[in-house]
């Protein structure tokens, strides 16, 4: 147990960190540890802690993905035409949502390797490529999504909110037993050093491709869970997610120079994010502080982990 | 390796948006001839100053190899700050209003560099930490609403005053892109500057004040963010929330379209100049076209890819 906190410090204290401020949040909310309270907490936490699993797979190897919110916008607008009507049908347009994601990911991914241009670029340019796709789709909000389905994502299982349900399958299900396949360790040894694993016989090319298209997964998933909250399609969702999910899987521990991290810190990481942001809704804080008081928190979390520094005993160690 | 060809300030690769202008003046001419006059085109050279100072501060910082997401609020904050000092109706405090507003800029950059130098938060987190917290300091002093205050006449004639038929905007832009590439290329800062885009670990080595060098290229950036906003701020005779959003992936854009290598170490303002120019036509001219705001995204992003992806074959074909 020791040893496992000692070798994942960084999503340790992530955790930690997190039912600090949950247990802070839940004491100061005027209807206590309810499931309706957790239920809408959740949720929040879920939308943005898929945006950063899927900001995670791109920073895992080293790269960066400025598309994730545009890829959720596009999602987004697909899932308000095909998640109504019959079971059947509702079930091929999950899938087909999801597969919208993925081929977006797979698309950045292929202009990184082949096109051999840096991803913040190249995600900077095919963002605005989706979120056009996104206003042809739906220039104003609209559409709708299932009501049971989107009440059966969106509320609680025996007490239990589905959204934390969900988090714990993509963790124990997806997660844990990913990282220990070769694609899952073929990530962090790109991460870490291309050239290393280029030589140990690595498909490099292939290990990048399959980390942006995952991070295309995960945005797409991220993109219909929020059609779920939200039941309606909107194109202009995106700004918002692209940013919070980079200082997410940062407050989470994942190093943005690759190689360093896990889901499970990216998914801690939202969640304290969405944490501090409606902690301050019933803190007392005056409404228009707010914005201000969240900013210095991010930026005290931030700053804090930055301190690692003070301690490093030669200078020479600070340059990674 | 810093080869003589990289400290030049004119390359190849910060002529090809140059290239690109000229063929989007001449593709657009065949729909619209209006857009060979000359009013649309000085216009044209007006508007892109402002997007062209605030990628001016960016090369800066990108050629660091860091990058500053705190363009929009620093841009903002200093609007904000200008515009309600000359609302005050004191002219003392009026003839302030752009000073203070380049020191606010300096300011924020300074703590930026800070962030960044000495605590090493990623440029990437840190600017954009730095962000938030500006756009909360602005919501606690206006209010939320849009804040109140007015456009000194300087600040007007900077945004809109031409000369000998030259808009002032674009003097002002030009004259800022030569002072700085008089430092990069000839001073010791613009040496440092590079080499630690190119291998900060290596310059530390070598003896070069890193965290200082850093500290000043962030100020840089935040004066150029601060003084594209105070010339918005004159071209729009005001100040409103969240005016420099929609400016903040243009600037990365336009820099990197320019010929700049996002990892650093590699690039100049030259070409940052036809990168803004690019990216100011191209949206004019889907906008003159009337093309919805859907395909005129997904047209800008294609475009982009395009320029990015004829450099790097390019490359692939020269070596």
């Amino acid at each position: 147990m020791l040893d496992y906190a000692k070798s994942n410090r960084r999503e340790v204290i992530a955790a930690a960190v997190l039912i600090v401020l949950l247990t802070i949040y839940l004491g100061t909310h005027p209807r206590g540890a309810s499931t309706y309270v957790m239920t809408i907490w959740a949720n929040q936490c879920l939308i943005l802690g898929l945006a950063a699993c899927a900001q995670f797979f791109a920073v895992v190897v080293r790269g960066i993905d400025l598309s994730v919110g545009a890829v959720m916008a596009l999602t987004n607008t697909i899932a308000s035409y095909l998640l109504d009507g019959s079971p059947a049908g509702i079930a091929m347009g999950m899938v087909a949502v999801v597969g919208a994601g993925a081929l977006c990911g797979l698309l950045n991914g292929v202009i990184v390797v082949f096109g051999r241009i840096q991803p913040i670029v190249v995600t900077l340019a095919t963002a605005s490529v989706f979120v056009g796709l996104a206003l042809l789709l739906r220039p104003t909000p609209g559409g709708a999504v299932n009501y049971d389905l989107a009440d059966a994502m969106t509320l609680d299982v025996l007490g239990i909110p589905t959204a934390l349900v969900i988090t714990a399958v993509v963790v124990f299900a997806f997660w844990l037993p990913f990282r220990r396949t070769g694609l899952g360790l073929g990530l962090y040894a790109l991460g870490s050093s291309e050239q290393a694993a280029f030589q140990s016989g690595i498909d490099t090319r292939l290990v990048r491709l399959a980390a942006f298209t995952l991070a295309g997964v995960f945005a797409g998933l991220a993109g219909l869970f929020y059609s779920f909250v939200t039941t309606t399609g909107d194109a202009g969702i995106g700004p918002g997610f692209t940013l919070n999910s980079i200082a997410a899987v940062v407050l989470g521990g994942v190093l943005l120079r690759g190689g360093v991290g896990s889901l499970v810190g990216a998914l801690a990481g939202a969640f304290i994010l969405k944490t501090i942001a409606s902690l301050m809704f019933f803190s007392g804080i005056p409404s228009l502080a707010q914005p201000l008081f969240e900013g210095l928190i991010l930026a005290g979390a931030i700053a804090i982990g930055g301190a690692d520094v003070l301690r490093a005993r030669n200078k020479l160690e600070v340059f990674k | 390796m810093i080869t003589r060809t990289s400290t030049r300030a004119v390359t190849f690769d910060s002529l090809v948006p140059y290239f690109g202008v000229i063929a989007l003046i001449i593709a657009g001419s065949f729909f619209f001839p209006q857009i060979l006059s000359v009013d649309y085109l000085t216009q044209q050279l007006q508007i892109a100053a402002f997007l062209g100072l605030l990628a001016t501060g960016a090369t800066i910082v990108i050629l660091l190899g860091h990058i500053d997401l705190s363009v929009p609020w620093v841009l903002t904050g200093a609007a904000i700050l200008s515009t309600a000092l000359v609302g005050t109706g004191n002219p003392m405090l009026s003839a302030l209003a752009v000073p203070a507003a380049l020191a606010f800029g300096a300011l924020i950059g300074l703590i930026n560099g800070l962030g960044v130098a000495v605590l090493r938060i990623p440029s990437m987190v840190w600017t954009l930490a730095v962000n938030s917290m500006l756009l909360g300091l602005a919501v606690l002093n206006t209010g939320g609403f849009n804040p109140r205050g007015e456009s000194s006449p300087l600040m007007v004639a900077m945004a809109s005053g031409d000369f000998l038929g030259l808009p002032f905007s674009f003097l002002i832009w030009i004259a800022v892109c030569s002072g700085l590439t008089w430092v990069l290329v000839r001073t010791p800062f613009g040496r440092y500057l590079r080499s630690i885009g190119f291998n900060e670990k290596a310059a530390f080595l070598s003896g070069v004040s890193t965290p200082s060098v850093v500290c000043a290229a962030f100020a840089i950036a935040g004066m150029c963010s601060a003084l594209g906003g105070v010339m918005l701020a004159g071209y729009a005779n005001q100040a409103y929330q969240s005016m420099g959003d929609p400016f903040l992936l243009p600037t990365i854009a336009a820099v990197v379209i320019g010929g700049t290598s996002i990892l650093g170490g590699r690039g100049g303002l030259f070409g940052t100049i036809g990168g803004a120019l690019f990216i100011t036509l191209l949206t004019s001219i889907l906008s003159v076209m009337q093309i919805g705001d859907a395909w005129r995204n997904i047209i800008f992003g294609v475009i982009i890819l395009a320029m990015l992806l004829f450099q790097t074959l390019r490359k692939g074909a020269a070596q």
